[in-house]
């Protein structure tokens, strides 16, 4: 169950926080849960684990490789390691120990991959990843998730306890907007159908979320009416919900904070060609590369705000009529 | 104190007055990690590379590349003093389109050699452009600034192993040894056994000690050992202060330090008294 947040509603928490409240909670529970940073603690407010949690909380170093198969060898002695870095380094840095210290071996890692995307902002190229969940889309059974706000991120934190396989999660490191209210609750693999409408179906992740509902409410004011899912799990794909929605709309669009042809984009278009073709378009990266600027001129720049999914809606709906 | 050093002096004091103009631009940034290695820079920038910043991209040049990338503002503070472009024009960090983002990026900035910014990766870039320059018989000097925690990279340890194999006695690392990496000191966070100069040592390089790394004499002594020796890459250590020159940031020893205005007042007028104070001393008053 899930309450949505007003929509101009703003908070001033740092999202880092949710997935400490969480761990904070999962590791009194579960003596097995241990975490490991690589030299970021300060940046996702790890100290607040290591106070409650001193001989459980391990700093890697700037070692990212290293610190992936120590958890993976952790993992076989039976304990739950999580494993924080930045997301680039989460993603292209680690693949290899990913997919097979953890994948291919199935021993459970669960992997954080902070300031996905364009909340990267004056890190810049260097540290903006675009590609991070594709990354893990490539390992056959990773869990791929992608959290709007502060209540999802909890939530998701939390079920991941009871996830046994290698997972990717991306953690918005700061400022983000509130979708849902706290308390909100998701499984892992269920996409939230949001809105329910009849002329087409936003499909949208993380921080697009809240720019798919934004585009919701502006599409309504000119009587189209749109259908918004959270898809915040890439891997499993809610594939029932997605071709249910996409049928009875008759087009589709998808919204992401990443690069569509690797991302959420790429996999509903799969899907929709195999079970039911309609037209669809696709809002997210195009192959670009990252570049340092602040998160709202990125948005505009990457062309990924809510008139941009406006328009995209307006195109998958002209393409459906022919 | 001869001319030189007295030039490089304030050369060095002029680069951490640029370097903290530049962050101001945008507010914060990694003053701490820019202000150890001014001084290795002054020296480079200063005596020691060949370089024409009418040409940066000449065959016959000297490269410096910044592994430690977050430093990229106390390059782009030499650079722009050098000529490779109006310093002024980086008082644009990390803006929206700007050619200036704190990570050194080769496609944007004239005279940045490599892309760097994912720690370990500019060493091995490093040794790849010794070894390729090597190759077309062009004696250039290829010097890359290492972070000490930068160094807990196992690719840092992989293209130690590879310039020493290929003797590529061209390539210089400078070790920023300042004893801080991001989540506190090197020590905590992540230790380095019997010390990085045995590391390199072990690893077939030559190692040489420089005991006050922010001082340009010592650095600039080094680097001339370090260019008589062949057969084997050098590691100068150079033993920082993170923040040197800096009061409040030496002193906070942060990473990423977010001044409020107050403290930007008090640092800016720190490093111009410190650069007219070096000046002052032109004419042989030491
Ligand atoms: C592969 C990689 N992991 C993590 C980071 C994030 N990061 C940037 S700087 C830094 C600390 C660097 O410490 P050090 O090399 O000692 O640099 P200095 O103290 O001289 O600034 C970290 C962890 C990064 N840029 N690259």
């Amino acid at each position: 169950m899930y309450t949505l947040a007003a929509p101009n509603k703003t908070d001033n928490r740092q999202n880092c926080d949710a997935y400490q409240d969480a761990m904070i909670e999962l590791m009194k529970e579960n003596p097995g849960i241990v975490h490991i940073d690589c030299d970021l603690m300060n940046c996702i407010h790890t100290e607040r684990l290591k106070n409650a949690f001193p001989d459980r909380v391990f700093n890697a170093g700037i070692a990212e490789e290293n610190a992936m198969g120590v958890a993976c060898g952790m993992a076989a002695t039976g304990l739950l390691p999580f494993v924080h870095t930045f997301g680039v380094f989460a993603s292209r840095r680690i693949l290899d120990q990913a997919y097979l210290s953890s994948g291919l071996s199935r021993l459970p890692v669960h992997v954080i991959g902070s300031d996905p995307g364009i909340t990267a902002a004056f890190n810049g190229a260097t540290h903006m990843t675009y590609e991070d969940c594709g990354i893990y889309m490539t390992i056959p059974n990773a869990v791929v998730l992608d959290p709007a706000d502060y209540a999802q991120t909890y939530a998701l934190t939390k079920k991941l306890a009871d996830v046994q396989e290698l997972s990717y999660m991306r953690l918005i490191r700061r400022a983000f907007k509130p979708v849902y209210e706290d308390g909100s609750d998701f499984e892992i693999g269920k996409g939230v159908l949001l809105k329910q409408g009849t002329d087409a179906v936003i499909i949208a992740s993380g921080i697009m979320v809240c720019n798919a509902l934004e585009a919701q409410s502006k599409l309504q004011g000119e009587g189209i009416s749109a259908s918004v899912i959270d898809m915040h799990t890439w891997r499993p794909l809610d594939e029932e919900l997605v071709l249910r929605e996409a049928v009875r709309t008759g087009c589709a669009v998808t919204a992401e904070n990443h690069q569509v042809d690797c991302g959420l984009g790429s996999i509903v278009a799969n899907l929709l060609i195999e079970k039911n073709p309609v037209p669809l378009e696709r809002i997210g990266n195009h192959c670009r590369y990252g570049k340092a600027g602040p998160q709202d001129l990125l948005e505009k720049d990457y062309q990924m705000t809510a008139g941009d999914i406006v328009a995209a809606v307006h195109k998958a709906i002209a393409r459906k009529q022919g | 104190m001869s001319e030189l050093i007295q030039e490089l002096n304030e050369f060095a004091a002029e680069i951490r007055l640029e370097t903290l103009c530049i962050i101001a631009s945008f507010g914060n940034g990694h003053i701490g990690g820019c202000m150890s290695i001014a001084d290795a820079l002054a020296v480079l920038y200063g005596d020691v590379m060949n370089y024409d910043p009418a040409d940066p991209k000449k065959k016959e040049r000297d490269w410096c590349v910044l592994s430690k990338g977050h430093a990229g503002p106390a390059l782009y503070a030499a650079l722009g003093l050098k000529g490779y472009f109006p310093v002024e024009s980086a008082y644009h960090l990390n803006e929206f389109n700007s050619r200036f983002p704190s990570h050194t990026d080769r496609t944007l900035t004239p005279g940045v050699d490599l892309t760097t910014g994912s720690l370990g990766q500019g060493i091995s870039e490093a040794a790849g452009a010794a070894l390729g320059n090597r190759l077309q018989g062009i004696g250039s000097y290829v010097y890359v600034f290492v972070g000490d925690g930068e160094a807990d990279e196992g690719e840092v340890w992989e293209a130690a192993q590879f310039a020493a194999h290929y003797k590529l006695d061209h390539l210089i690392a400078l070790i920023d040894a300042n004893g801080r990496q991001l989540d506190g000191t090197v020590d905590e966070v992540m230790s380095h056994g019997k010390g990085l100069h045995a590391k390199f040592e072990a690893f077939g390089w030559n190692v040489i000690e420089v005991a006050d790394g922010n001082n340009t004499a010592e650095i600039r002594d080094a680097l001339r050992k370090a260019k008589q020796t062949s057969g084997s890459p050098t590691a100068l250590i150079l033993h920082t202060v993170k923040g040197k020159g800096v009061s409040i940031v030496e002193a906070s020893g942060v990473h990423s330090a977010k001044p409020n205005q107050e403290e930007w007042k008090i640092m800016l007028e720190e490093a111009e008294r410190k650069l007219a104070d070096v000046r002052g001393r032109k004419g042989g008053i030491e």
